[in-house]
């Protein structure tokens, strides 16, 4: 595959924006080198960013204060990551007018795959809204009148907006008084807001407003939409508190494995994978599988031997009870499972994720819920930290001699 | 973490009113019970204590029931026999208490019919680590010193072969080795078992201990066992007569004599013990190891021996071995070839019931609830031992 930025030719360069947010390569001087090499250059981006380290950062270090992009300049980029999102489409194949941003990704993992860990260091191509931060234009004009009748207050998008919000309170009860006195109003039982959607917080009013706002604002906005959604509202009003409302999705906390094999909870579980509710766990690097028993007398034998004498320790054999008597079945289940690698600790917690899996299997769908909520079914993610070089364990540093 | 873990069933479902009064008349009967020592009348809970304090008449019916033994006898019968964790337990419920089991009750039937003019009958109690074979022996030693058998019990063989802190050279065999201390602590406590008999038998030999010191023939084994007790030098040596001795007259009539040795398996084993020159000594070479194998041998009549194999405190045996076969090694099992084997297993679901009464009963359990027995009864798989170390303070 030929390189990607020789292909393009010389009618336009794309942008590709190598550190994920500018904001953190807008401090070093290497970001600006990089916009004037990528606002002339037609050739390899990539190739003109490793050239040009330290030649312009002794100028830049003293301007370390925001960097103001103008109307101009992010109308421009905009025009220019269009075109880059035809010559993507191009080269991959697609149709240029329907190439949506899930394309885009998956192009640009396909042509800059990187190795990184930190995803938001790896090469990405997004709109310019997305990428630059909102800006505010120039508050004021030739004359050096503001335009905003608020300018002055300071936050001058958040108290017109609390203006807006009484505004339309004031309206409402107004519009509840005229009703009253013509008799005509009636008590609509308010209907109650789903669990399904929360108010925005602090940080999203802030990013909608771009200004800075204090928590007591923030607390007395809230307050204010609250006053207005209690009253019974039109369409127009309801839309307007809709904008501050996000939805929060319960069911994406629910996990996604759920295979579950309602058999007739019989005994005929002798047949191992396929029928019975034989799950794995994990643990550091303990790995275990269990198949539970829907009618025993609470015997668990692990690789062939009982519990009792393959676990000594009290410890791990209440790692094994918990999820039994979690769910209140202490004596009505039979485990058979096998184990291996690891430490007597993480087999007992690897045996313990496998159990609570296969019993997910008998049980309904609260229970299960309640099981994730008690932690019983996640993997625990922790693992052994590798040491560093320089220290002497993972975190240990070497004793620190003064001299 | 888990202790203090909300339960999901809700507690509402549990806490009905009616529990409580239940528990609340239960009280009072529970005091007067303890204090006339009566079966609890109530019937869905299961008998935990029984009257019958003779274990001659213990039978099936009072299998999981405790019986009671008076702390006099105990001091006669025991006075090194129990494990140190029931000792801790006499002590704190001012009773000794030993549950009726299964095992206990076959050996005790097997003793009633022995017939003394055969050679002694080998019997082997085995089973996983904290079943109860120690206290099984117990029980089958208080059934013979109440029929008036001779005891002779090892509290634990294990302790003769290691941690011995002086090793003398034996006075009788120059190859063997003495172990004075043990030997005059189990000397002392032979005594107070069975003082009765001491004087009755006389002695078949005579015995030179030094220049100035001997036994004569015919004079009482007392003087045998006090030479040893005073003389702490010749402690081994008269351990080794008394058993010679005893051996010798059983077959006579006089008394019938119970050989009781818990964990047996270390005669046949390995040791700990070194010599000057750090190296290791077999256990034959001990002298009271020699001479209790020659006692464990079935070529005496006129009583029975009785021993159990376990792996605590034994010496390079894994811990999950419990088989007589893997404990005693080929060695010990083709000596002990042939013997009646008895399996000591974990408490029936009646059995640990009655236990969690008897708990209960002596206030060692505070509340009684259905989920703390269905806790109980899965992390220690009704294991006795490990149950009783559940049920302890921390």
């Amino acid at each position: 595959m030929a390189a990607p930025c020789v292909s393009c030719g010389a009618a336009a360069s794309y942008r590709l924006f190598l550190a994920g947010r500018v904001s953190f390569a807008r401090e070093q001087g290497l970001w600006k080198a990089a916009a004037a090499g990528l606002q002339t250059g037609t050739r390899c981006q990539i190739l003109r960013l490793k050239h040009s380290p330290a030649v312009t950062t002794k100028k830049n270090v003293a301007a370390l204060r925001r960097e103001s992009y103008t109307v101009d300049f992010i109308k421009k980029q905009i025009e220019e990551f269009n075109i880059g999102k035809r010559h993507l489409a191009n080269m991959m194949g697609e149709d240029p007018e329907t190439f949506t941003q899930e394309d885009i990704d998956r192009a640009i993992t396909y042509l800059f795959p990187s190795g990184l860990f930190e995803k938001r260091a790896r090469p990405i191509m997004k709109h310019p809204e997305e990428i630059f931060p909102k800006q505010r234009a120039i508050q004021w004009g030739e004359d050096g009148r503001p335009f905003h009748f608020l300018f002055y207050t300071g936050k001058q998008s958040y108290y017109s907006l609390m203006h807006e919000a009484y505004g339309k309170v004031l309206h409402v009860e107004e519009r509840q008084d005229q009703l009253r006195a013509k008799g005509l109003f009636s008590e609509k039982p308010k209907t109650k807001d789903p669990i399904g959607s929360r108010w925005l917080i602090k940080e999203e009013l802030e990013e909608m407003l771009v200004e800075k706002l204090s928590d007591q604002d923030y607390a007395q906005f809230i307050r204010l939409l609250e006053r207005l959604s209690a009253l019974p509202c039109d369409a127009a009003e309801e839309e307007f508190v809709g904008r501050f409302r996000r939805t929060v999705t319960v069911q994406s906390k629910k996990h996604l494995i759920e295979p579950l094999q309602y058999d007739e909870q019989g005994m005929a579980f002798s047949t191992g994978r396929g029928n019975a509710p034989w799950r794995r766990g994990k643990r550091k690097t303990a790995n275990a599988e269990a198949v539970v028993h829907g009618h025993g007398s609470g015997k668990i034998e692990i690789n062939g031997v009982d519990y009792l004498l393959y676990f000594p320790v009290t410890q791990d054999r209440e790692q094994l009870m918990f999820p039994f008597h979690f769910l209140d079945r202490l004596g009505k289940h039979d485990v058979t499972c096998t184990v291996s690698g690891g430490g007597r600790s993480s087999q007992a917690g690897a045996i313990r994720l496998a159990v609570a899996r296969a019993l997910c299997s008998f049980i309904t769908e609260d229970e299960v819920e309640w099981m994730r909520q008690a932690g019983l079914l996640t993997t625990d993610p922790r693992v052994r930290e590798r040491k560093k070089p320089g220290q002497e364990g993972a975190r240990r540093k070497f004793t620190w001699k003064k001299r | 973490m888990l202790k203090g873990m909300t339960r999901l069933v809700s507690r509402v479902h549990k806490l009905d009113p009616g529990r409580f009064l239940h528990s609340g008349t239960q009280a009072p009967q529970c005091l007067v019970a303890h204090l006339d020592n009566q079966v609890p009348t109530e019937s869905p809970r299961a008998i935990s204590r029984t009257l019958e304090n003779d274990p001659a008449k213990h039978g099936e019916q009072h299998v999981g029931q405790h019986y009671n033994i008076s702390i006099q006898e105990l001091k006669t019968v025991f006075p090194h026999g129990l494990p140190p964790r029931f000792v801790m337990q006499v002590k704190t419920f001012n009773e000794a208490c030993l549950m009726v089991r299964k095992p206990a009750l076959e050996l005790l039937h097997y003793l009633k019919n022995t017939n003394f003019a055969h050679p002694a009958v080998r019997y082997v109690l085995y089973g996983e680590k904290g079943t109860g074979k120690t206290l099984s022996l117990c029980h089958i030693i208080h059934f013979c010193a109440k029929q008036d058998w001779l005891i002779l019990h090892i509290p634990d063989a294990h302790l003769w072969v290691k941690n011995c802190r002086d090793l003398l050279q034996s006075t009788y065999n120059k190859q063997r080795f003495d172990q004075p201390l043990e030997a005059s602590v189990w000397l002392k406590n032979f005594k107070t078992a069975n003082e009765r008999f001491l004087s009755q038998i006389k002695v078949q030999d005579k015995y030179v201990w030094n220049k100035r010191e001997s036994t004569e023939k015919g004079s009482p084994l007392a003087e045998v066992v006090e030479q040893g007790i005073m003389r702490v030098r010749n402690a081994t040596d008269a351990v080794g007569i008394v058993l010679k001795e005893l051996k010798r007259q059983s077959s006579l009539g006089i008394f019938r004599l119970l050989v009781a040795v818990d964990g047996v398996n270390a005669l046949w084993g390995r040791t700990t013990l070194k010599r000057e020159d750090k190296s290791l000594i077999a256990p034959e070479e001990l002298a009271l190891i020699y001479n209790l194998r020659k006692m464990v041998k079935n070529d005496w009549q006129g009583g029975a021996i009785v021993l159990t194999v376990s792996q605590t405190g034994s010496l390079f045996k894994p811990r999950k071995a419990y088989l007589p076969q893997e404990l005693l090694g080929k060695e010990g099992f083709d000596t002990l070839d042939p013997f009646i084997p008895i399996l000591v297993s974990n408490y029936n679901p009646k059995e640990f019931e009655a236990c969690i009464q008897y708990y209960l009963e002596n206030s060692w359990l505070q509340h009684e609830k259905e989920e703390g027995k269905k806790e109980l009864l899965f992390l220690s798989n009704r294991n006795p031992g490990l149950l009783e170390r559940l049920c302890a303070y921390l």
